[in-house]
């Protein structure tokens, strides 16, 4: 093999296409994958953060659906108080209204049947003294017979 | 001009012929006419299919890499940008494995070499009748198509990069700490002849090695498909192919140790010993 200028052409030719990678093709390419090894760096964190925010919000959530329902059995129990209290109440109220009304229908029964009776009476009153005018032909003095009559009411 | 019907070694012979010009002491500058002629001109000659498909692939090397660097952004990498990068990648994982220092030069330089080595090489994988067959038709009397079986080329490049060896230890060491170096090991300044001697040798044998290491790989690969490409057409075939695959090995290789030895040489040149 013969050494000739070719060597010292070959050595020229190196070193541009060196420099000129050094420029032009290395910090450009070489920039964006650091800048890209940061993004997916930031990318990765990003991700990392939603999925523990995610899981604070299940906790938070799971926190307040326990208060809730804790909350509502709280509720159910004081209506079911407060209803039996209302029907028993209600039941209470119920119960002195029908007596109050019992009372008084028995003593308005009462006040008619002493009325009634005492209408008969006198009615028997006359009766005994139509009966007896019949039976006697006579007019019985009523004056006069007036406290026979009410003896006879009386008996009635 | 082209051989009729050539015996086998003047056949190789005429593929292992670079197109040379240069001066020739009876003909002036010109271009030379067989081997004969082109080892008569000297130093003073230059070959013209070397310089060409090197600078030429050197030229592809990077166009394809400029392009890749135009089209890189941080987003999602597509098409030329995703090979490009892939190379970058690789290259700077094998520097930063080897050299520990800070330096804009070694990564790129790296690259250039791994990338542009790998393109002269793959030129071996071309028919070797197929180029210099059309060149001959066009009035090119001799075509090597494949820079790094010119030991011109390889060599060119391990003197660059040993200057820059030199540049590195007297920058990073100072002229002083580079010889002493040189002279004071490893046997103390009693022997410092001797101390020179060895480190010298081991200093200049760098790129000697750097250089013939590619040669020799790429020009046997060469030699060894012109020896096929003298077979029976029937037989070529069943012996260029698998050589071939194996090849696509060889120049990988071989750009990949080229790459390597100097990234090593230069974080040697980098570090105190």
């Amino acid at each position: 093999m013969n050494l000739n200028l070719t060597l010292i052409g070959q050595l020229i030719a190196f070193t541009i296409f060196v420099i000129f990678c050094m420029k032009y093709v290395w910090p450009p390419i070489s920039g964006a994958l650091v800048e890209r090894q940061k993004k997916i760096a930031e990318g990765l964190d990003a991700a990392d953060k939603a999925a523990r925010d995610l899981e604070s919000a299940k906790s938070q959530i799971e926190d307040e659906l326990k208060q809730a329902r804790t909350q509502v059995t709280e509720l159910l129990e004081q209506a079911n108080k407060r209803s039996s209290q209302i029907v028993e109440e209600a039941q209470d109220k119920a119960r002195a209204e029908a007596e109050k009304i019992m009372a008084s229908a028995q003593a308005q029964i009462a006040q008619d049947a002493a009325q009634a009776r005492e209408s008969l009476r006198a009615d028997v009153a006359k009766l005994a003294v139509v009966g007896a005018e019949r039976v006697l032909g006579a007019t019985v003095d009523q004056a006069a017979h007036k406290k026979l009559l009410a003896e006879l009411a009386a008996e009635l | 001009m082209a051989l009729q019907n050539p015996t086998p070694s003047e056949y190789i012979q005429h593929h292992l012929t670079n197109l040379t010009y240069g001066y020739h002491p009876e003909n002036g500058w010109s271009f030379a006419h067989g081997a004969q002629e082109a080892s008569e001109m000297g130093f003073m000659a230059i070959h013209i299919d070397t310089m060409a498909w090197s600078i030429g692939l050197g030229i592809l090397f990077c166009w394809l890499f400029r392009v890749g660097a135009k089209a890189a952004h941080a987003g999602v990498p597509t098409g030329v940008l995703n090979f490009v990068e892939l190379m970058v990648e690789f290259v700077d994982k094998s520097v930063k494995e080897t050299f520990h220092g800070k330096s804009s030069l070694i990564a790129p330089l790296a690259l250039t070499i791994c990338c542009w080595i790998f393109l002269m090489n793959l030129m071996d994988l071309v028919p070797v009748d197929l180029v210099s067959y059309l060149f001959m038709v066009a009035g090119v009397e001799y075509m090597k198509i494949v820079p790094t079986t010119d030991v011109n080329a390889t060599l060119g490049m391990s003197i660059g990069v040993f200057l820059l060896i030199i540049f590195y230890s007297i920058k990073i060491k100072g002229v002083g700490g580079f010889a002493g170096e040189l002279t004071l090991q490893p046997f103390g300044k009693w022997m410092i002849p001797f101390n020179l001697l060895l480190e010298g040798v081991g200093l200049i044998a760098k790129p000697i090695s750097l250089a013939l290491r590619l040669f020799g790989n790429l020009y046997a690969g060469e030699l060894i498909f012109i020896l096929i490409a003298l077979l029976p057409f029937y037989l070529q075939w069943f012996l260029s192919v698998p050589w071939a695959i194996f090849h696509i090995l060889v120049i990988v290789l071989q750009a990949f140790i080229f790459m390597m030895l100097t990234i090593v040489y230069l974080s040697m040149a980098h570090e105190h010993h």
